[in-house]
């Protein structure tokens, strides 16, 4: 039987989905920020078109994901995006320098030359998964904001969502945000170490990449570990029977209720580190990016349960605890999801084609001689 | 209060700023990708090296262009939450499908086919090639559906209810919104623009480079390739501008009568070919609307209605509601006073609906919901103070709209020229007026540009002050931020847009000028 509930569950379920999918993609980020202290051409030129070839699937995910919070989550989206004005516009900007940059670095008449566009990619490299990871953290410890619908009726200040003055930008400078964002950061970089492995075949410059790729996994993991204890320390909103409150360690008791989330959560971080490790440790290891992109999607994945189910308030309110956002409260009505869900029956065959063509790109490694030989209008 | 007008002009003027932005390159994308799918169509089926450079050509012009489209469009979907999240939530319900739906379907389509045109020459086979290619122009098209169902709801809404418990509007009919005549004639008449676009471009670049004598064999087979998507796409385009000019006036005739700067109408209305309009003209005073005009007989009524003696109604006419069929009988009778003053009931019976669900009081509740219902089609009405506030920018929406008209005529005459001029190339080669034309065609890819953004200004600005026709304002559809963070943000749209904009000209010129001296009648 397909009740309301149910589908409400199945789209935080899809939002999850994409917002995993959408961290592991980050790896194109990762990569950006190392094009600018890549010294050898040969290595900027197989990275960069290593990269060229999948960075619109990650900036067609962050836009994917936007849109399906709209149409599923609209109340979510009016708060978030209209509140933390400066967090999601610093993101977009970083986003808008992103898509040409590929493109124009090495074309004739870029007026500002290549410096420029691979700093633009760097900004988006480092902004995008500090931010984006930010926005996340934001689900578990909270925003400054409050949800009066009846404002609608008041055309002197008629936002139904109304938040500080910061508006946004106390997010940013806020410590718990800081962790995850820091956390996605580095395992952006690791991704995008493991992602190069596997796609360029160029053994010298694997082991060139070794030392970054053991400082970066340490880095990660010291974030991942603040951030899992300050999670499994902090206090989430529930939600019963149409009553908001706070309650001590929410996520850890929600791990602990949902011990198939734990299970989930545990399995994904194993696969990230045996991927890190046996990557560090067995020189001719290059599938790394695949247990490590699961592992990624797994944990992304099970933060997102541990925030919206079992009576959770995904998007808690620092400043009136009754306005925060749960599945229930924010959702769009039951037709809509039933239409929505009836399209998401496509997203297989979505994802069949996209494997397809990233198989039958990939297939064929990224050699140093190939980019010399592929004239400039087909490469980046 | 100032503070909040100036918030909803700053959000107005970004959301302006960035969507022309986005124009600029969406319909080459959605044009230019036809071509050269049809172009690597020959080329699969004759195997002739020259159709092969030449689909490589313009190839690399449509990457260009592409990744700029993409860069200024990730943030109109964004714009909708960050400066009008009132909106996102009032209507998020409807709005929000077509724009997960124009993810799913389209966008994952481009993004990842697109790969496969650029970087999958020597990596798949020619069939899977010309697929992605086709796939990538069909992924455009299918974009510019979802998103032009999208806004062809925020002009005409259908298929929903307002919910007076969740106080947004809810989808009951997904049919409807999808297939509502406004959201059908928009799509055509867009994407059907986006062809002529690129039509005219591809003409246009081609004329360059036969003035400066280089590659003239390339030049004649993308005319011929060009003019034919552009003579289609002009005529189909003017085809469905008269589709749309009926559902204008059947939905939006305060849009149609600000469009032909009509304060008056009439049976058998006239329609002004071109005109000059008097500034100090206001609704309700005696002063005559033009300076100067010249118009044909009946030519209004035939284009609102099919009908030479219909009556179509001026800003006057709607304010005062008053409007006659055909047959002479008095319709349309709800004034904009009253209009305002059942808008302003609608929102007393929402209060009074939620003090009484408050109390518990389920009889008093179904009384202000049948209350609310009863005048609901007025819901927005209720934020004016005025009936002057419901009346659009006059002087911009004639403007551009007798701009559009007259260059749409003329885009259709020059297609058909750049036509024969194509398959006459024997007379056309030796002919002395070849380079006058040539440089007309340089001088028509600016007008086409400035034809497409007039359209969307008649769209948009002729159906102020709404957000959502008839239900939402602007005033009512903004987030809670200040107008000095949208000036900010306005300010680095500006220059980011400008930049990327002055780099996409000079690599696209630098392209074409560095590619046309190569030999394009062999492939690389």
């Amino acid at each position: 039987m397909i009740t309301y509930e149910f589908l409400q569950n199945y789209w935080w379920l899809l939002i999850s989905v994409l917002g995993a999918t959408l961290v592991f993609l980050l790896f194109v980020q990762g990569g950006q920020t190392m094009l600018i202290s890549t010294k050898d051409a040969a290595y900027k030129s197989m990275m960069v078109n290593s990269l060229g070839r999948k960075w619109e699937l990650t900036f067609t995910t962050l836009v994917v994901f936007g849109g399906a919070f709209f149409a599923s989550f609209p109340l979510f989206y009016s708060t978030s995006f209209g509140g933390a004005y400066w967090l999601w516009m610093i993101i977009l900007f970083s986003f808008i320098v992103q898509a040409i940059s590929y493109k124009y670095r090495q074309k004739e008449g870029n007026v500002y030359g290549t410096r420029t566009y691979d700093t633009l990619l760097f900004i988006n490299g480092i902004i995008g998964p500090v931010l984006l990871g930010m926005a996340v953290a934001m689900m578990f410890f909270g925003a400054e904001f409050t949800v009066t619908k009846s404002n609608i009726l008041n055309p002197q200040s008629s936002a139904i969502s109304q938040w500080g003055a910061g508006h946004g930008i106390e997010a940013i400078f806020n410590y718990k945000n800081l962790l995850l964002g820091f956390t996605v950061l580095f395992l952006s970089r690791v991704q995008a170490t493991l992602y190069f492995f596997n796609n360029i075949d160029d053994s010298r410059m694997h082991q060139e990449m070794m030392p970054g790729l053991r400082l970066n996994s340490i880095l990660f993991v010291i974030f991942f570990l603040a951030f899992a204890t300050m999670l499994l320390t902090s206090d989430g909103v529930s939600y019963k029977n149409g009553v908001a409150e706070w309650v001590s360690y929410k996520y850890m008791s929600n791990f602990l209720e949902m011990w198939w989330v734990l299970i989930i959560f545990l399995a994904g971080t194993v696969l990230v580190l045996y991927a890190i490790g046996r990557t560090l440790f067995t020189k001719s290891f290059r599938k790394g990016i695949w247990y490590s992109g699961i592992g990624t999607v797994l944990v992304v994945m099970s933060l997102f349960w541990v925030a919206g189910y079992n009576h959770t308030a995904y998007y808690p309110s620092l400043l009136d605890v009754e306005s925060s956002l749960t599945i229930r409260n924010s959702s769009s009505s039951e037709f809509t999801l039933t239409v929505m869900s009836g399209v998401s029956l496509l997203i297989p065959f979505v994802l069949a084609y996209i494997a397809y063509v990233w198989y039958a790109l990939d297939r064929v490694k990224i050699t140093r001689k190939e980019i010399e030989e592929t004239i400039p209008e087909e490469k980046y | 209060m100032e503070n909040l007008i100036s918030v909803i002009d700053w959000s107005r003027a970004q959301f302006a700023l960035t969507a022309i932005y986005h124009w600029l390159f969406v319909p080459l994308t959605l044009g230019l990708g036809i071509i050269i799918a049809i172009m690597e169509t020959i080329y699969y089926r004759t195997k002739d090296q020259k159709w092969l450079a030449t689909t490589k050509f313009w190839m690399t012009l449509f990457g260009v262009n592409f990744a700029i489209g993409v860069a200024t469009g990730i943030i109109l979907e964004f714009e909708f939450g960050t400066n009008w999240s009132n909106y996102s939530w009032f209507v998020g319900d409807i709005f929000g499908a077509p724009l997960a739906i124009e993810g799913i379907l389209a966008f994952f389509m481009e993004s990842t086919f697109i790969a496969v045109m650029f970087f999958g020459w020597k990596k798949v086979g020619p069939k899977f090639h010309l697929a992605s290619t086709w796939l990538t122009a069909i992924g455009a098209s299918i974009s510019a559906l979802w998103i032009l169902v999208a806004n062809a709801w925020m002009q005409h809404p259908v298929g929903m209810e307002f919910n007076p418990d969740t106080m947004r509007n809810e989808m009951v009919d997904f049919w409807a919104v999808v297939s509502s005549p406004m959201a059908v004639n928009k799509f055509f008449h867009t994407v059907l623009s986006g062809w002529t676009l690129a039509g005219v471009f591809v003409v246009g670049v081609s004329s360059w480079m036969l003035l400066k004598k280089r590659n003239a064999n390339h030049c004649y087979r993308s005319m011929r390739v060009g003019g034919w998507i552009g003579t289609i796409g002009i005529i189909l385009t003017l085809a469905t501008g008269d589709g749309s000019a009926v559902t204008v006036a059947r939905h939006q005739p305060m849009k149609l009568a600000a469009m032909e700067g009509l304060y008056d109408g009439a049976h058998g209305q006239e329609i002004v070919a071109f005109g000059i309009l008097n500034h100090d003209k206001r609704p309700g005073d005696n002063t005559e609307p033009y300076l100067f005009d010249i118009s044909i007989p009946y030519g209004l009524s035939i284009l609102a209605t099919h009908d030479a003696n219909a009556f179509v109604p001026g800003v006057n006419d709607l304010i005062n509601g008053i409007s006659f069929t055909p047959q002479g009988d008095t319709i349309n009778t709800v004034s904009y006073a009253e209009r305002i003053a059942k808008g302003k009931e609608a929102q007393t019976s929402l209060e009074k609906y939620h003090k009484a669900k408050q109390n518990g009081d389920t009889a008093a509740m179904e009384s202000h919901a049948n209350e609310l219902k009863a005048n609901f089609n007025y819901f927005g009405y209720g934020y004016l103070n005025s009936p002057e506030e419901a009346v659009p920018n006059i002087p911009l929406t004639f403007y551009t709209f007798h701009i559009m008209v007259i260059l749409g005529g003329y885009l259709l005459l020059f297609l058909i020229a750049a036509l024969l001029f194509a398959y006459k190339r024997e007379i056309t080669e030796k002919a002395r007026w070849a380079n006058l034309f040539q440089r007309l065609a340089i001088i028509t890819i600016p007008l086409v540009y400035i034809c497409s953004i007039c359209g969307w200004v008649v769209a948009e600005v002729g159906r102020q002050p709404w957000t959502i026709q008839d239900l939402m304002p602007n005033s009512v559809a903004i987030s809670d931020i200040s107008a000095g963070y949208v000036q900010t943000t306005f300010v680095i749209f500006a220059i980011i847009f400008t930049a990327l904009l002055a780099a996409d000209i000079c690599i696209i010129t630098k392209q074409i000028s560095k590619k046309s001296k190569e030999n394009l009648d062999t492939a690389k």
